[in-house]
């Protein structure tokens, strides 16, 4: 099946939890937080989410920032609006 | 008198939604040369709460190093912020997703209404703050320096406003310094001047103004030497506390003097000055 995680298509045999998920990713869960299909996932429901086909998902970590843009990490902000953060000049 | 051993000793904690600071400086985490940089001028600034932004994991590169190592947790507070929002909705989510993260509650939100400046769109700043308090975040709104928003934001339920000093990673200082006071004057909240500070003297201007405390990242990651100018932060913002609390002298135009002028080997008041 195809998802998208983080914007991006991603083929993987499915459906399949997002613990499994994030161990394909080899992605430690305990600095990440994952939104699956707009509603954050609470950590514990992770074995008990299924991800399918067409599904798509966020996982976001803390990175450095300040006030308004994260530094070198601009491309990885979320949203399309985060498109034009990165077009700004700093 | 206190004498500077007990003001060293005499505990002034920032005090936020029932939790105890015990600097008044806020430090960032973003535009650092390094991870070893930011964390020694951390380590400098004495400061114990950190704002951190929120972004999506690198997938193609998972050799990275993860910010969370460099951070004192021990120490350090974490404090999420929601930079980059461009609307109440996105700030939202990622303020939901930070708290999911499992480190805090609380988040530092911006919602910015324009590209060039940074100002925040109050507007959407207003409705994001109160659909997070009503989620049960501690939610410190980045605000522009207006007295009528920063009410409307404690009406809210901010757990304190976070007026701008100038425009964020401008270092010009405090631009509107009556507004800061007014904001001051009339909050029951904590007032955290957040962004515009350039050099230390900025800092201290705020404290003395009566911000409760100062929040600042570019000032020192980009200054020539960052874990230096932390410390001179540090001292600014104490210095800038213990100055407000002492009660500075009223200004006046014309000189006053400090001696006595009794006792003048010259006699009477302007004596031997040229014409008179």
């Amino acid at each position: 099946m195809t998802i998208r995680v983080n914007g991006e298509p991603l083929e993987i045999d499915g459906p399949v939890s997002i613990t499994a998920l994030l161990a394909h990713l080899r992605i430690d869960p305990r600095r990440v937080a994952v939104e699956h299909n707009l509603t954050v996932v609470k950590r514990p429901l992770y074995d008990a989410t299924s991800v399918s086909e067409g599904d798509e998902i966020e996982i976001v970590n803390f990175v450095g920032g300040g006030t308004s843009r994260a530094m070198g990490y601009g491309r990885w902000a979320l949203g399309a609006e985060a498109t034009v953060v990165q077009s700004g000049k700093s | 008198m206190p004498n500077a051993q007990s003001l060293k000793m005499h505990s002034d904690p920032l005090v936020i939604a029932g939790r105890s600071f015990a600097s008044r400086l806020i430090v960032g985490t973003g535009k650092y040369a390094s991870h070893a940089v930011m964390a020694d001028a951390h380590r400098a600034s004495g400061a114990d709460m950190v704002t951190v932004a929120v972004r999506r994991v690198n997938l193609t590169d998972r050799t990275q190093e993860s910010l969370l190592d460099y951070i004192d947790q021990e120490r350090m507070f974490i404090l999420p912020n929601t930079a980059g929002c461009y609307t109440a909705d996105d700030a939202v989510r990622t303020a939901r997703l930070a708290r999911e993260v499992g480190l805090s509650n609380w988040v530092k939100l911006e919602v910015i209404g324009d590209e060039r400046t940074l100002f925040p769109d109050n507007i959407a700043l207003l409705e994001a703050t109160r659909t997070l308090v009503r989620d049960g975040f501690i939610v410190l709104p980045y605000t522009n320096d207006d007295p009528v928003i920063c009410k409307k934001l404690e009406d809210a339920g901010a757990a304190a406003v976070m007026p701008l000093g100038a425009p964020i990673g401008s270092g010009l200082g405090i631009q509107n310094v009556n507004n800061i006071r007014i904001i001051r004057d009339q909050s029951r909240v904590p007032v955290i001047v957040d962004a515009g500070v350039g050099t230390a003297s900025d800092a201290a201007v705020a404290m003395e103004l009566g911000a409760d405390g100062v929040l600042m990242n570019t000032a020192i990651a980009l200054a020539q030497d960052p874990v230096t100018m932390a410390a001179a932060m540090k001292l600014a913002v104490e210095a800038g506390r213990l100055a407000w609390k002492a009660g500075r002298i009223p200004r006046r135009a014309y000189g006053s003097a400090s001696s006595p002028l009794d006792g003048m080997i010259v006699a009477g008041a302007g004596a031997g000055r040229p014409g008179v």
